[in-house]
């Protein structure tokens, strides 16, 4: 990182402490919105969340690696979350995951090489009466058949 | 928000907004304290401690601050039903808290809304501004002098366990959502150690109901233990999956008649942490003394490979478990190895039946529900199909 991006990042993390307060409840909303922007949180603004809360860098690290939205290694702009569970997956889920994986050319748990998509499953995201469903960063699409899946995706800006 | 044309007995019944809050406000606390034990409502997450014990305690306790929490981490396989109440019917949930707090005397609560749920946000947060402007909330509700109460919504970032409602409170504290041990429960040390009241959206949602109708009103549905109506999620083979408000006591086979569903073989009843039900108990009720249930249903026809079933929720358990305590982190893993020696065909019955004992320690040695429950598919499907997963075209189809 370059010393005006770090500068940068600080600033930002300042605004967020303001927002949300120094205390630790503070921790997840500061993260959830640097993984939002950023979709990771990189070293340094672990360190400066770190920091500005009066916390242990370990403290952040520990959180971030339980939540499985929030991550440390970069991920695509649009995080692709196919649900994986049984309501999803008897409404042929498998069809549409090896629809996607065909038309982005990787796997789940990859990420494109424009750095576009990044492709994983999620469990049960309460769409069961209307699946196969997917959600993208926050929006959520169902009744998904493999040819809307990738419309879908081809339609990503 | 739009409304689509629901009908029930109680939570899809016609409901004036701000109706509860004023009627509740006309009361005092131990009237409506009364209200809700006549109700004999009981927690609709699933486990169904009674409502009313739980807010009593809060009252009766002396703090500095209280709180109020929604628990809104709908994450259980196969259940939406919250997803419904928060889009459709809000005001029952958010007025369900503002008496809530009036009742307990907290002036905070907090929704733990899901992270899936993030295309609510935007929809709630402007519902909780609505009924600002409608003094719903903020200083001085419905000019009842002293009573101040504000609602805030926190995301989840996708952990099943936050569902337990002690991991709840260390996520929203700021830590990794990992139970605690109880007791001490929330109702003593809660949010931040003070006394909390964590509820589930529908239990919350029938709170504005009970306190306008009474709570003989709502005691006439259902059954003498299982007071009131439960939303049931139903998804799986049937032509008309969605979300369905009938009376307790209810039976599993009138629930598959009203929903459509032909040849059904099974129906897990609960979630992945719930039970397998088999078609010869089809006629078994979903009550707190029968079947209890935080209501997903999951219907399965002749068609379907009950161990390919099984298969996916022991995945989801082994993704879910936090990892602290060692009987869920291990046990949900040696379960699905469990599994797919069966799939493979390499297994022994006596390491099934092994397997079958480590997941009844699971239920009495782990820290917290999810690895308390998390076995109950894999011994009540191994048990009920065995004829179909171990002989004929069973396991590996025979192999």
């Amino acid at each position: 990182m370059l010393v005006m991006e770090k500068n940068a990042m600080t600033e930002e993390i300042e605004e967020l402490v303001l927002k949300y307060g120094n205390q630790r409840s503070a921790l997840i909303p500061i993260l959830q919105d640097i993984q939002r922007k950023y979709k990771h949180i990189p070293d340094f603004a672990q360190q400066e969340i770190a920091r500005l809360l009066d916390i242990h860098p370990v403290e952040v690290f520990s959180v971030i690696s339980f939540y499985s939205f929030l991550n440390t290694e970069p991920k695509g702009k649009y995080i692709v979350r196919l649900c994986q569970t049984i309501s999803c997956d008897m409404q042929g889920k498998a069809a549409v995951a090896k629809a996607i994986e065909r038309e982005l050319g990787i796997k789940f748990g990859e990420t494109t090489r424009d750095s576009k998509v990044t492709l994983e499953y999620a469990n049960c995201v309460g769409m069961c009466d209307q699946g196969p469903a997917l959600i993208i960063n926050e929006r959520v699409y169902s009744k998904l058949t493999p040819e809307k899946a990738v419309q879908i995706l081809n339609e990503l800006k | 928000m739009e409304k689509k044309n629901r009908k029930g007995a109680v939570l899809f019944s016609s409901y004036k907004p701000g109706e509860g809050v004023k009627k509740a406000l006309s009361l005092s606390r131990e009237d409506i304290l009364f209200e809700i034990r006549e109700s004999k409502l009981k927690g609709r997450g699933g486990a169904g401690f009674p409502t009313a014990t739980k807010w009593t305690i809060v009252a009766a306790a002396i703090a500095d601050q209280k709180y109020i929490i929604c628990n809104a981490d709908e994450g259980e396989p196969g259940t939406f039903k919250d997803r419904v109440l928060l889009l459709e019917y809000p005001e029952l949930v958010f007025e369900g808290m503002v008496i809530a707090g009036y009742t307990i005397g907290a002036t905070k609560g907090i929704v733990y809304l899901r992270g899936e749920y993030e295309y609510m946000l935007k929809s709630l947060e402007d519902f909780l501004e609505s009924m600002k402007k409608d003094n719903l909330l903020g200083k001085n509700i419905l000019g009842k002098e002293n009573f101040n109460f504000d609602i805030t919504i926190s995301l989840g970032s996708g952990a099943y366990v936050c569902g337990e409602e002690t991991a709840l409170i260390e996520s929203l504290e700021g830590n990794r959502g990992e139970a605690r041990n109880r007791p001490p429960y929330p109702v003593n040390t809660g949010y931040m150690g003070m006394p909390t009241v964590v509820n589930n959206v529908e239990t919350l949602a029938s709170i504005p109901h009970i306190i306008s109708k009474g709570g003989e009103w709502y005691r006439k549905h259902g059954t003498d233990k299982s007071s009131g109506s439960k939303l049931f999620s139903v998804s799986g083979d049937c032509e008309k999956p969605g979300v369905y408000e009938l009376p307790w006591g209810t039976t599993i086979s009138e629930l598959l008649h009203i929903v459509k569903a032909k040849n059904t073989k099974a129906v897990q009843v609960g979630g992945a942490s719930g039970l397998c039900i088999p078609k010869s108990q089809f006629e078994r009720a979903l009550a707190y003394e029968d079947i209890a249930t935080g209501g997903s249903i999951i219907i399965f026809n002749e068609s379907r490979n009950m161990l390919h079933v099984l298969k996916n929720f022991m995945e989801f358990f082994v993704e879910e478990s936090c990892g602290q305590c060692t009987p869920c982190r291990i046990g949900n893993v040696k379960l699905l190895e469990g599994v797919e020696m069966i799939e493979k065909g390499e297994y022994k019955f006596s390491y099934i039946n092994q397997l079958k004992g480590l997941g009844k320690t699971m239920q009495i040695a782990s820290k917290c529900g999810l690895g308390q429950s998390s076995s109950n598919s894999f011994i009540s499907i191994l048990e009920n199909f065995k004829d179909e997963i171990f002989n004929g075209n069973g396991g590996a189809n025979g192999k």
